[in-house]
């Protein structure tokens, strides 16, 4: 009897159960889209559509991002555009200050100013470098803080939110507030930002010139490394413990208190993670595009991003990339040959995808899968019943 | 900072004031009391807006003599187009969304987006302006240094009419009791025989009508685009949060203290930098009173 | 006289001038199963809502072993070793009676603990044994969401067992039950009673008889009487509140 009690549990953890269920398109999903994204495409594509796709994917890293705040945190931000933002702003305020010390004509000017200032300070009457672009001299601060400042950001504010219990509605609008205070910030004080038109013409990276086709191509594998690199760890985080009690606050936060977790610590760790991948993105996006612009940190930009983990499937880390590579590709398709009717598209999107397909493809590809198991072996292993087991009780 | 310089920034705060009272009444009503978040709040203004800019172009081609007239019908028609469109936006998206009002929020943008598009290929582009009434140009001179907008004077005297309606709808009538019935308990208001889905699509309906006479109003101070939408957007969400979601009347205290803000902000810094304090100093009061400035004691 | 672990002593709670809870006292010694008795709308539910900190009091103290449990919250009282069931059976739906058991465990309840958390050997002995204390040693690898109504108050007992509580509140842990699986429950409480103090809420007489050490009725968030079950149902004033039918 004994033996049969403990097979029970050690059978349980066999299946690692729930939510991130293995199965093989899942097992190998990571290693498909590895493929993918470092053989097949860089083989098929030029260096053009190769960089189109460089950019998609480092949005993607913001939507794999939403996909744990959101699918398994329920945390609905729209403002992931922050910290893309923060990410892309600080890279580019590096690559533009280098760029400028190496400038013949900031050169001349530095002895009246003090310092190479970038163009569009000097455009904008601006005298001296403000004290916060400083630090920007150097790689050495530049890189780390892109990696630790957002998430540390992301981690005070999300704390401090969720300590008070602030709900999940409330604070997508303070999200959404914050997206539009950072991008309305950076417009008014073009001086020091760049204003509408952002940050852009620098040229090299630690002296290597990002404009030739080897650096493209070289950025494009980073970039793809780095979003695998991340959808591991997010898969990681979804296996741990920690991915379960995650799911647990989602559905009854509540009730997890009283199994004497600290919700608002975890939440606010996962946002800070999205918040990591989302930085990262935008740097590798500023390196390969060669601008930071507040059009990518504001609302619109911050609720497209929403879009491509709907598309992919809000609980599908890897399906976070499709929708983003997917959204993308139809952007630009639709930008070079219909203008018109992008709004539409995405619009009718948001709509379709919350309506009739909430799981978005990735649950489509699970439904398509379990119906197939099901005409593949209709009498073997018992699948698992719809009606509640054991005695059901007198109904109360 | 004389006393003139005083009234004029009290008459601009109170101005904001009742701008801000008149976009968040229909969202403070769709969001407040069904729980909805309407992300196209902004564009159901819009479409006000046009209703208005509608109305003067007909109005100047067919009826060039009742010019003086045709905001009053603007205004009526927005109502009416808006409250329609919103009739049936309920019942063909929001009804099926009532549980999750994250998914309501993405699906409303996805509507806004729609909307911003059709603006700007079916109206126009570019913005578009509409004439003020004869009997609305210029300012009523107080003295020599105090002029109020005769215009904004117009939108104070609306907004203040408006939110005396909906006051009396909401608390004097049968039809108010029923949304309020709906609003507090569903189940018992469903089981005292009220048809709750008709309550749901007219109370939506009702919120996007108030937006359309805000957009349509708004009209005689600024032009309309298709992004305008977008501009009032988190401003009203902000007003509407700040007040505490559940409470109207706090919607209006909250208009009130966000218009002030405004008003004074706009005097010692720049616009963008303004609006950007204002947005940052409403996040931190929501941090120490995450319900809103008035929410009322939660029972937990 | 028995050690006392929890100690309540004038609470008083309102809300919206209603008062709930007025001016309670209420002692549990340590190994005591209590049963808490009364009307609805007799602040029962409300005095449990008090102690582990999912309701503030207006006035009052609640001590539990050494600790002032009025200055903590919900997660810090469970931790100190307070364990709380609901009246509606909360369990995660989504995760596998396994996960709830194993999720409800109390080590490594920060983020590097739980990020880097390694089932260990006794871990998965603990889940089994409990798993068979509370009958569901067969549906482990099930989603909670699909269980029966009184499997997930089992699986609830189930997850506060793992956190290994001195002190139980059960609000109600046999309503929807059938008759058998009440005599199940019954059992359980009784032998999980030992070294730990248990407190229940129910309605059920016959249930509260089977398992009450001691009996307390409250009426009108008041204590109204306190005794065996003997005494309190031969008392006039709870006859007259509550029993008398």
């Amino acid at each position: 009897m004994l033996d049969g009690v403990r097979s029970g549990a050690a059978a349980a953890t066999a299946s690692a159960g729930s939510m991130v269920s293995r199965d093989w398109t899942q097992k190998y999903g990571l290693l498909i889209l590895a493929v993918l994204l470092l053989l097949v495409l860089p083989l098929s594509l030029g260096v053009f559509r190769l960089g189109l796709a460089a950019k998609y994917l480092s949005l993607a890293f913001c939507a794999v991002g939403i996909v744990l705040i959101w699918g398994y945190g329920g945390i609905l931000s729209l403002g992931q555009g922050v910290f893309f933002g923060l990410g892309s702003y600080m890279m580019a305020m590096f690559l533009k200050l280098e760029s400028t010390s190496a400038d013949s004509s900031a050169q001349a000017l530095s002895s009246f100013f003090g310092s190479n200032l970038p163009d569009f300070m000097v455009w904008n009457s601006v005298e001296m470098l403000p004290w916060w672009w400083e630090p920007f001299h150097s790689v050495w601060f530049t890189l780390p803080a892109i990696l630790l400042l957002p998430p540390l950001l992301a981690f005070m504010l999300a704390y401090a939110n969720f300590r008070k219990r602030v709900g999940g509605v409330y604070f997508s609008i303070i999200t959404l507030s914050l997206s539009a205070i950072m991008s309305i910030v950076i417009i008014g004080q073009q001086g020091v930002t760049g204003g509408v038109n952002g940050i852009n013409d620098f040229r090299t990276f630690l002296g290597i010139n990002l404009d030739t086709d080897e650096a493209k191509r070289g950025m494009y594998f980073i970039t793809c490394g780095l979003l695998l690199l991340c959808v591991a760890a997010g898969s990681f985080i979804l296996r741990s413990r920690l991915g379960k009690v995650l799911v647990a606050i989602r559905d009854r936060e509540d009730r997890v208190r009283f199994s004497g977790y600290d919700p608002a610590l975890f939440k606010a760790f996962i946002f800070a993670v999205a918040a990591l991948f989302s930085s990262i993105g935008g740097a590798m996006f500023t390196v390969q595009v060669g601008l930071a612009s507040p059009s990518l940190v504001g609302i619109q930009p911050s609720v497209e991003m929403v879009i491509y983990a709907a598309v992919g499937g809000r609980l599908s880390l890897i399906g976070a990339v499709y929708g983003a590579v997917l959204v993308g590709s139809a952007k630009t398709f639709f930008s070079e040959n219909f203008v018109q009717y992008w709004l539409y598209f995405v619009g009718g999107l948001f709509i379709f995808v919350v309506m009739l397909l909430p799981d978005g493809l990735a649950g489509l590809l699970g439904r398509v899968r379990a119906r197939l198991a099901v005409k593949r072996a209709p009498t073997s292993a018992p699948t698992q019943p719809e009606r509640p087991i054991g005695e059901t009780g007198i109904a109360k | 900072m004389n006393l003139d310089m005083l009234a004029m920034q009290a008459f601009t705060g109170l101005s904001i004031f009742t701008m801000l009272m008149l976009m968040a009444l229909g969202l403070a009503i769709v969001f407040g009391l069904m729980g909805v978040i309407n992300m196209a709040h902004g564009e159901l203004m819009a479409m006000g807006a046009y209703c208005s800019y509608g109305t003067a172009l007909l109005f100047e081609k067919y009826f060039p003599g009742l010019m003086d007239v045709y905001l009053f019908v603007g205004i009526a028609l927005a109502f009416v187009v808006t409250s329609i469109f919103g009739y049936l936006l309920e019942r063909g998206l929001i009804r099926f969304l009532y549980r999750r009002p994250l998914d309501t929020l993405l699906a409303t943008w996805g509507v806004s987006l729609v909307l911003q598009q059709f603006y700007r290929q079916f109206i126009n582009a570019k913005e578009v302006e509409v004439p003020t009434v004869s009997w609305l140009h210029g300012a009523w001179q107080i003295s020599e240094g105090v002029s109020f907008s005769l215009s904004r004077i117009f939108i104070i005297g609306l907004a203040i009419l408006t939110a005396a309606l909906v006051y009396l709808l909401l608390f004097r009538t049968r039809w108010g009791m029923r949304i309020r019935a709906v609003t507090q308990n569903r189940q018992m208001a469903g089981a005292a025989g009220i048809n709750t889905t008709k309550v749901d699509a007219y109370t939506f309906a009702l919120g996007c009508g108030l937006a359309g006479i805000a957009g349509s109003s708004f009209t005689m101070l600024a032009s309309t685009g298709p992004t305008t939408g977008q501009q009032y957007i988190v401003d009203t969400f902000i007003t509407v949060v700040f007040g505490g979601v559940e409470s109207l009347l706090g919607t209006i205290f909250s208009a009130f203290i966000i218009g002030q803000m405004e008003s004074w902000f706009e005097y010692v810094m720049s616009g963008s930098m303004a609006r950007a304090s204002i947005l940052l100093l409403v996040i931190v009061v929501l941090y120490f009173r995450p319900n809103g400035l008035f929410a009322t004691k939660v029972r937990r | 006289m028995s050690e006392l672990i929890l100690s309540v002593e004038d609470l008083t709670v309102s809300f919206d001038g209603f008062k709930a809870v007025d001016g309670l006292n209420f002692y549990v010694e340590k190994d005591e199963l209590r049963c808490v008795i009364g009307p609805n709308g007799a602040g029962k539910t409300t005095l449990l809502d008090m102690i582990c900190g999912k309701t503030k009091p207006s006035a009052g103290a609640v001590r539990f072993k050494n600790y002032n449990l009025l200055n903590m919250i919900e997660y810090q009282i469970t931790r100190v070793g307070v364990g709380r069931k609901f009246q509606t059976p909360s369990v995660y739906e989504d995760l596998t009676v396994f996960e709830n058991l194993e999720i409800s465990d109390p080590r490594k309840r920060g983020i590097l603990g739980s990020l880097f958390f390694k089932r260990e050997q006794d871990l998965l002995g603990k889940i089994d044994q409990v798993a068979a204390q509370i009958f569901l040693a067969e549906v482990l690898r099930h989603k909670a969401g699909r269980l029966s109504h009184g499997q997930k108050q089992w699986l609830e007992i189930g997850m506060l067992l793992m956190q290994d509580p001195e002190l139980l509140l059960l609000d109600e842990p046999v309503a929807g039950m059938s008759a058998r699986e009440r005599e199940q429950t019954a059992e359980l409480l009784n032998r999980i009673s030992k070294g730990r103090s248990i407190v229940v809420i129910e309605h059920d007489m016959a249930f509260v008889r089977l398992i009450a050490h001691k009996v307390t009725v409250l009426h009108q968030g008041k204590l109204l009487a306190e005794g065996s079950m003997d005494q309190v149902q031969s008392d006039e004033r709870v006859i007259d509140v509550y029993l008398g039918h």
